[in-house]
């Protein structure tokens, strides 16, 4: 098989509540995999199965061959999978060179700290924070943080990165920048599995599009074939919809 | 470059004190230094990897008692003083297995309860440590004058070493895995940073130094019970040091441990009946209006910041 990470009926339950629930599907290389689905739908869930914060309850995760479900998320960083989370989580008092530089230095390749300091210069140019470098981190504003979020998956040279939200919140010339380097990364044979609530975002980039639904995966193919699938636009759309229409009437 | 100098420079300043004669100054100088060992080790686990230990009065005890029951036995002064430490790092490490997975006050009270736990082993076991009796080590045969100096210096040595280990610490990996672990220990550790393994290793750093600290000073008073090498006094001093001085500085501890020890000196002469409240008192005074030490006060202020526009990280 190529896949280069294949889901393989994933569960991931918190007592009584299955937030991810039998999922499966395989990434391959270089493609960018859209995961969508409503909120709650366990997105977010799915990703921190598969770095390790909350492993499987059952169900297999692989990578590159290797089962990587009950690893230890810095294992699993240093196997090549890094992550941004929707939340940003900085190292607040460290300058942004030295958020950037923990990444290329820990997860990445980068033998000591000087050559992690120069591969995190380069994340910065890329991310266009070379100007904030010597900032604390906790000076950036929200599009800047997840500007940082971005460095720092990318410091760690990973083969998956795993985006969660990495436009939420952002205005559109943001949001349009984001893209361009998303788009960057992937053509330099990244994966990138990018969960997103910005439709059009997700259309525009994604090779592929699965959606999760109370945890289940609901469907999964071409974006646009996705999009028109009933139970899509039953469960997704429609909740939205619903929300918008039924308190009034 | 600049903190080896200091460094250097401050221990050839210090190695001169015994010229002055006064034994009093000495032995105030032993126990700078021993104070100066104790604020960089838990520097170790509470500046770096911001984990408040309660603990280093253990380590403390456990290579005060080890080197005095070695001692006892017939075993030479610096194996029993290095086996001391060893004893500190193997108790870091069992200890740091069980509780450094716990967060906040939950790590500094399991860390406290340490403490009790190895005072109550030493209170029940008179027949190794001689219980609440307590313990003579043996004496030294060498002149007053001589047995200070020998210790002076032996405290002053361990606490250039223990400083020498911080600054190598500090600008190495681990000193930066710690830094991370303490601003954001998830996010560290999706990072790629095995927090387990490098909170267990600053938790080492912080106990090896304690340990033999604990040692010296058993051969140095000569005798040992468990409310003095447990005192709880001991690991709630080196926190205020560190605070006073600067949480996670190479030279912080430093300063907080002269300053403390003056506090004490001061505090203690003038207010005999109430040298511990107005010691409290101080102490909150200062952690309220210097938050970060004395050393973000003296940064702030002179703009001592780190170098713009250099490409390197300053850990």
């Amino acid at each position: 098989m190529s896949a280069l990470l294949s889901i393989d009926n994933v569960t991931r339950a918190f007592g009584g509540l299955r937030a991810v629930d039998g999922a499966s599907f395989d990434v391959a290389p270089g493609e960018v995999l859209g995961l969508i689905g409503p909120n709650g739908a366990g997105k977010t869930t799915l990703i921190n199965v598969i770095t390790g914060v909350h492993p499987a309850t059952s169900g297999k995760v692989v990578f590159d061959g290797r089962d990587i479900t009950r690893m230890k998320s810095h294992q699993i960083a240093k196997m090549g999978l890094s992550r941004t989370f929707q939340i940003v989580q900085p190292f607040p008092k460290m300058t942004v060179l030295e958020n950037v530089a923990a990444g290329a230095l820990f997860g990445g390749q980068a033998a000591n700290i000087a050559d992690a300091s120069a591969a995190a210069m380069e994340q910065l140019r890329f991310t266009g924070l070379a100007q904030v470098a010597h900032n604390p981190a906790l000076s950036l504003t929200l599009a800047q943080r997840k500007r940082l979020e971005f460095a720092k998956g990318l410091a760690m040279k990973p083969r998956i990165l795993m985006l969660d939200e990495v436009n939420a919140g952002l205005n559109s010339t943001e949001v349009e920048e984001a893209l361009t380097m998303i788009r960057k990364v992937a053509e330099s044979g990244v994966s990138i599995i990018l969960i997103e609530h910005l439709l059009k975002v997700v259309l525009s980039v994604s090779n592929r599009i699965v959606v999760l639904h109370h945890g289940k995966l609901i469907a999964e193919g071409a974006p646009q074939a996705v999009l028109r699938d009933p139970a899509v636009v039953e469960a997704y759309l429609g909740a939205k919809y619903a929300a918008r229409y039924g308190g009034v009437a | 470059m600049k903190n080896w100098l200091i460094l250097v420079a401050g221990t050839a300043v210090l190695a001169l004190l015994p010229l002055s004669g006064d034994n009093y100054l000495l032995r105030l100088a032993t126990i700078a230094a021993m104070y100066v060992v104790l604020a960089q080790s838990w520097n170790f686990i509470g500046g770096l990897a911001g984990y408040p230990s309660f603990a280093t009065a253990g380590f403390f005890g456990l290579g005060a008692y080890t080197s005095a029951i070695l001692m006892s036995m017939g075993v030479p002064l610096l194996i029993s003083w290095a086996a001391a430490g060893l004893s500190a790092v193997l108790l870091s490490a069992f200890i740091g297995g069980a509780i450094l997975h716990l967060r906040g006050h939950y790590f500094a009270i399991a860390s406290l309860v340490t403490v009790e736990v190895l005072r109550e082993v030493v209170n029940t076991t008179p027949d190794l440590t001689g219980g609440g009796m307590g313990l003579n080590l043996p004496i030294m045969r060498m002149s007053v004058a001589e047995h200070a100096m020998f210790f002076y210096y032996s405290m002053l040595a361990l606490a250039c070493a223990c400083m020498a280990c911080a600054i190598v610490v500090h600008k190495s990996k681990l000193g930066f895995g710690l830094r991370c672990i303490q601003q954001n220990e998830d996010a560290a550790n999706i990072l790629g940073i095995n927090t387990y393994f490098y909170k267990t290793a600053g938790f080492a750093f912080s106990a090896v130094f304690a340990g033999i600290a604990g040692a010296i000073y058993a051969s140095w008073v000569h005798y040992i019970e468990p409310p003095d090498v447990f005192d709880i006094l001991l690991s709630v001093k080196p926190l205020v040091m560190v605070l006073l001085g600067g949480l996670g500085t190479i030279f912080g501890p430093v300063i907080g441990a002269f300053m403390l020890l003056a506090l004490e000196e001061v505090v203690w002469r003038n207010f005999l009946t109430l040298h511990a409240a107005a010691l409290g008192v101080v102490i909150v005074a200062l952690v309220l209006f210097m938050p970060n030490g004395l050393l973000s006060v003296t940064r702030e202020k002179f703009g001592f910041r780190a170098k713009k526009g250099s490409p390197e990280v300053k850990p």
